[in-house]
């Protein structure tokens, strides 16, 4: 279907620049907005640890102290929201899921396909294995330079920054493996399940 | 500066609800939600800042009160760009209203408050966002709070609880908090007072945070947790809780509902506010 002219609406170019960084239907913003589905969980990192979880039944803990052992690295990236804002330059530290899935395999964890992260709060969220390796993923626990605020998802969120944000799940606790792919949250209420915005895949359905 | 007269649905965030509340989906074999070209019906000045867009669109196939639409503009050099609006009409209508705020150098919202016309064509699909929903069959009580603009969603879910029957409403006592900057930029005022007017069962607060008119004796500060205490339904009967505006008030109300005792995956949220420049 073609789209109608919307008459008299010129709308704001973006430079040629930012232009070719902004997926199809996205614009840039230069704050932070933040958008969640309920409370902000606060848990106290005396009582945070995080959980790999493997096919065969077996689970790898970290306690807060733990995981501010494993080697960390900043990573700097353009990030994209599916409600079509996206932020240029965001600067991350964090764990790579590499170094995660490494020190798990050494624990007795088996790899599997896809995973699940599962966050305070219940929020879940579905991925391809392929797509949280290879230097595509990590757990990150500051933004800008300092610890990640909790209403940004802090202590530690994941960060999958060529997907749409929402697979960057917020507070995220549990990584689990799974021989094949579930919905999470969002994506059991119509939201696509890989959402790459580059390829604009937004909703169930979207290509 | 964007937009969204409340956008909507995910970022890396959320909660509530969680997988267990997710209905099953079929992802890969699900047909996409179509764009349609929608026809500007009728316009309704709400405040001096904000209007509802009421449209025709073809083969609308429902919603539930709370969800949104993608809008899409095309500029007649094909430039585009898209912006998440809540949908303001219950699903009774067969119209779609959208009501809209416009946004400091709102790119989309400046358009479709000051330009766009009666007769008008717009690009829009949905509906969108399956979480922030109320359906009265959902049943009750039911406390909305909201801010600004942020009533939008919560106002589709008023006038539907309005279209059910005496009796179903009995049976879903409702509340909203609501949260204004000044009594001429208070969104729906007059529908609200000639709900609640109408309505027993129905509980309408408001608080003017800038510029109360002259003789108000309602609350007139930010809604904090005292407000809250005094507004909000026991935690024993366990409400549906529904909170929208921007993100300091979604904040502050859904801390102040996890304090006074609801759980909470009970409180659902939707943030949103100018992002940009």
């Amino acid at each position: 279907m073609t789209s109608p002219i919307s008459r008299g609406f010129r709308g704001h170019r973006p430079d040629a620049g930012t232009a070719a960084k902004l997926p199809p239907g996205q614009y840039e913003t230069h704050d932070f907005p933040v958008l969640s589905a309920g409370p902000t969980p606060h848990t106290p990192l005396a009582r945070w640890d995080f959980t790999l979880g493997g096919m065969n039944g077996q689970a790898a803990k970290w306690s807060w102290a733990e995981f501010e052992a494993l080697p960390h690295e900043t990573i700097t990236r353009d990030i994209h929201c599916v409600t079509k804002w996206s932020k240029f330059d965001t600067v991350w530290n964090g764990v790579s899921i590499d170094t995660i899935i490494e020190a798990g395999a050494a624990k007795g964890i088996e790899a599997a396909p896809f995973i699940m992260a599962v966050c305070d709060g219940g929020y879940t969220t579905n991925l391809p294995l392929a797509d949280v390796t290879g230097g595509k993923a990590w757990l990150a626990a500051g933004f800008d330079g300092k610890p990640l605020p909790a209403e940004h998802g802090g202590p530690v969120r994941l960060l999958v920054p060529h997907l749409y944000f929402w697979k960057s799940a917020k507070w995220v606790r549990e990584i689990h493996f799974h021989d094949h792919d579930e919905p999470g949250f969002w994506e059991g209420l119509g939201y696509h399940m890989r959402g790459d915005p580059w390829k604009e895949q937004r909703y169930t359905g979207d290509a | 500066m964007e937009e969204s007269a409340a956008a909507a649905s995910p970022s890396g965030a959320s909660s509530s609800g969680a997988s267990s509340s997710a209905p099953s989906s079929a992802p890969s074999s699900a047909r996409p939600i179509a764009w349609r070209i929608a026809t500007v019906a009728q316009i309704v000045p709400e405040t001096p800042r904000v209007r509802t867009l009421v449209l025709d669109v073809p083969d609308w196939p429902g919603h539930r009160a709370g969800q949104h639409v993608d809008v899409r503009l095309t500029a007649d050099d094909g430039y585009q760009t898209e912006r998440s609006y809540s949908i303001a009409s219950p699903p009774e209508e067969a119209r779609i209203a959208l009501t809209v705020e416009r946004l400091e150098n709102g790119e989309v919202s400046s358009y479709l408050v000051d330009e766009l016309r009666v007769g008008d064509s717009l690009e829009l699909r949905g509906p969108i966002g399956g979480h922030f929903a109320w359906s009265v069959k959902d049943g009750g009580p039911v406390m909305w709070v909201g801010g600004g603009s942020g009533i939008v969603p919560l106002m589709a879910m008023l006038r539907h609880r309005a279209a059910a029957s005496d009796e179903q409403r009995r049976a879903i006592p409702a509340r909203l908090l609501y949260s204004s900057r000044s009594w001429s930029e208070l969104i729906y005022r007059d529908e609200l007072a000639r709900l609640a007017a109408a309505d027993p069962t129905l509980q309408v607060a408001h608080t003017i945070t800038r510029e109360p008119p002259p003789g108000w004796s309602g609350y007139r500060r930010r809604i904090d947790a005292a407000m809250l205490a005094e507004r909000a339904w026991p935690v024993s009967s366990r409400p549906h809780l529904f909170v929208c505006g921007p993100t300091p008030l979604v904040e502050t109300v859904a801390e102040g509902l996890v304090a006074l005792g609801f759980d909470p995956q009970s409180v659902r949220t939707e943030r949103f506010g100018p992002t940009g420049i």
